[in-house]
């Protein structure tokens, strides 16, 4: 029988998830900054201290590179840590613990140990918090082998994603970008996980393939919408998990439709759309494109605080629409 | 000892050190910058309500008397490096509060020309290397603007403010130790206002003073209460000269608090109304120092009222400079990431 669905956050559905986790395995624990009392920045992990305890949800000090450390080795020793940086950029003061142990530890012990170690990103731009937090990093961890990495674009996803991440027993890393946090959507009661590794059809076209990731999804879907109207059938590829990538669902969908596109905030130069098209170009599906491929990603610059200059730094809706059009009419 | 004569230094030997120190033109300066300080963050509270500004801020409002305290010794080549909670830094450094409403408004005339807002407000010209998005990022920085100094022998004293949060981050024992080892004339401020973000320090600290922590890098640590102006100055003063005698680093612990939230989506809930209260209306730092002034004689009531209504007209005057400002052109979105070439 179908569980009950509900209408949650991308935010409350996290917690849920969490919540669920430590219910079913005690090993299970959260660690962050100010994720007790006060609920994490976001409110993502709320009141769960109340409910959980401070053994279970712990504040640490500031101290993201100790603090990640502590996450991993405790992860290698039996438990189920899952940590939550305060914003994503500040995963660059942790890179040692993630890139050079987290990832390689299974590697370099020739499989002996294993990592399971669940690090959570809040990430991306549109809340005016300027250069140094508002990144998009989660390229830079999509390319360490030893390393899953995840961007969850519905509240649905968020939930069964986050319980792979914490079944798996490698080190999976999640983006969740700060402005989905308020979206809502249908969410199922209890457990059930999304795969890792697994892209979403999110909507079929016949006339170009749009691969977006995490906020660009919805922005994608807004765009397709409109072009339908003037008779341009778009198809929406949530690509939801950037390593291990799901090339098949791609290859198919570029077969299909003959063009692609790639949508994603990180900026655009050696990203994920580079990573995307040249898995393309590589692929049986390179003879069936009609046109080049084009990427659409955030501008070669730190994110500036200035509102308007801050949502020119990332593309937005009319520039999706604007460059599909072109793609599918042949305009270069 | 500036401005004050010989016949004024004999009658104020017995007061504390400022009053010994520095001129009453001077400290009437401090309490006007101190309102200044107070009224800019009041100001860009209300500005940000109202949804002229966006993003977020950080206010330092119950804590001006370390900005102004530390500073004061300082001269104007002398340098800082900022936090997340920087205007109170930024103004006590010399900045002019239009500029700083132009950078909040995101616009041009602002110090960052829009591109960094409240928590990157900067002032280079008057040495003030920036505020700081990551917590404990400036310190490192201010050790390197300190090897500067020294190797380009310009005689620079470098502070360094973060707040106790920031002491917990493998950054400060890094760059503290650096410090010592090459006895740069550098000063670390900890303005400990008890919690970093919604954590006390009796929960993420394990000694019980931060400047306990200086013994570990064979500096001097000092504890001031941050809320009293002439304490903060005077051990500053004393930082500033061994720094410049090339004698090395001292560590700073300036105790205070914060009256306002975090940020402004703090809801408080790890602290008590009657906490916040009684550090509001028992040892606010402004009202502290200007009961001293009072009752020392280098005000009269009359004086502080033509402070106040100084301040109030310049903070008009700078949301109104901020208002009238264009913004940038969204053409102009990836300037400034690389130095512009001739
Ligand atoms: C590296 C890093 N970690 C976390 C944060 C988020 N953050 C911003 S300010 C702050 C609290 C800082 O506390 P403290 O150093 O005591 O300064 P205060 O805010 O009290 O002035 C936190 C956790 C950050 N900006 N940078
Ligand atoms: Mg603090």
């Amino acid at each position: 029988m179908d569980a009950m669905v509900r209408e949650l956050s991308y935010a409350q559905a996290i917690q849920e998830a969490m919540a669920i986790a430590m219910d079913m395995d005690e090993r299970v624990f959260l660690m962050g900054e100010d994720i007790g009392v006060y609920g994490g920045a976001f409110q993502v992990t709320g009141d769960l201290v109340e409910r959980y305890g401070t053994e279970r949800v712990i504040d640490t000090p500031i101290s993201e590179l100790g603090g990640a450390g502590v996450a991993v080795g405790a992860a290698l020793t039996g438990m189920r840590p899952i940590f939550e940086f305060q914003f994503s950029d500040f995963a660059t003061l942790a890179m040692e613990q993630i890139v050079n142990q987290a990832a390689k530890m299974r590697f370099m012990l020739g499989g002996e140990v294993s990592v399971p170690v669940v690090m959570r990103f809040p990430a991306g731009s549109g809340t005016g918090a300027a250069a140094q937090h508002s990144q998009s990093l989660e390229a830079w961890l999509g390319h360490v082998p030893g390393l899953k990495v995840i961007q969850p674009a519905t509240p649905y996803d968020a939930k069964g994603m986050l319980l792979a991440a914490v079944a798996d027993p490698d080190p999976v890393m999640i983006f969740e970008h700060k402005l989905l946090y308020k979206m809502k959507g249908p969410v199922p009661e209890g457990y059930y996980t999304v795969p890792i590794g697994k892209a979403d059809i999110r909507r079929e076209g016949r006339d170009l393939t749009i691969v977006a990731t995490s906020i660009m999804v919805q922005k994608a879907l807004d765009a397709a919408a409109t072009l339908e109207a003037e008779g341009i059938d778009v198809e929406v590829v949530d690509l939801r998990t950037i390593r291990p990538m799901d090339k098949q669902t791609v290859i198919d969908s570029v077969k299909k439709t003959s063009r692609l596109m790639c949508v994603y905030e990180a900026v655009k130069t050696l990203g994920i759309g580079a990573e995307v098209s040249a898995m393309i170009a590589e692929s049986e599906a390179f003879d069936y494109l009609d046109a080049p491929i084009v990427r659409l990603g955030g501008a070669e610059t730190p994110i500036p605080y200035n509102p308007e200059l801050e949502k020119a730094a990332v593309p937005q809706v009319p520039d999706i629409i604007t460059a599909a059009r072109d793609l599918v009419k042949g305009v270069r | 000892m500036a401005g004050a004569s010989k016949a004024v230094a004999d009658s104020r030997a017995n007061l504390p050190f400022v009053y010994r120190q520095y001129s009453a033109e001077q400290l009437k300066q401090v309490l006007y910058k101190m309102y200044l300080i107070r009224r800019f963050e009041e100001g860009a509270e209300e500005s940000y309500m109202r949804g002229l500004i966006h993003g977020t801020m950080h206010l330092s409002i119950g804590q001006e008397a370390c900005a102004m305290g530390i500073c004061m010794p300082l001269g104007e080549d002398d340098q800082i490096t900022s936090t997340h909670r920087g205007h109170g830094h930024c103004i006590a450094k010399g900045a002019e509060v239009k500029r700083m409403f132009a950078e909040f408004f995101g616009k041009t005339t602002g110090y960052c020309k829009g591109r960094g807002g409240s928590m990157h407000i900067a002032d280079v010209a008057k040495g003030n290397l920036g505020a700081n998005g990551i917590v404990g990022g400036g310190i490192p920085i201010a050790v390197g603007a300190a090897l500067s100094s020294k190797m380009m022998k310009t005689g620079k004293v470098v502070v360094s403010f973060f707040g106790d949060g920031a002491n917990n981050e493998g950054a400060f024992h890094e760059a503290l130790n650096m410090a010592a080892v090459w006895k740069l004339p550098v000063i670390f401020v900890c303005e400990n206002n008890g919690y970093g973000m919604s954590t006390s320090t009796a929960r993420s600290t394990a000694v019980k003073n931060i400047a306990d922590r200086a013994a570990a890098y064979s500096m001097p640590g000092v504890i001031v209460n941050g809320n009293i102006f002439s304490e903060v100055a005077e051990a500053s003063y004393k930082a500033v000269e061994r720094a410049r005698a090339g004698e090395g680093p001292t560590l700073i612990e300036s105790k205070t608090y914060r009256h306002r939230g975090h940020s402004k989506s703090d809801r408080n809930r790890y602290r008590t109304k009657e906490e916040i209260e009684d550090w509001m209306s028992n040892r606010d730092p402004i009202t502290l120092f200007e009961n001293e002034l009072r009752e020392f004689g280098f005000i009269d009531d009359e004086g502080i009222e033509a402070i106040r209504s100084g301040v109030a007209q310049e903070i008009a005057d700078g949301i109104e400079f901020a208002k009238v400002s264009p913004s940038p052109d969204v053409s102009e979105t990836g300037n400034y990431v690389y130095t512009e070439q001739a």
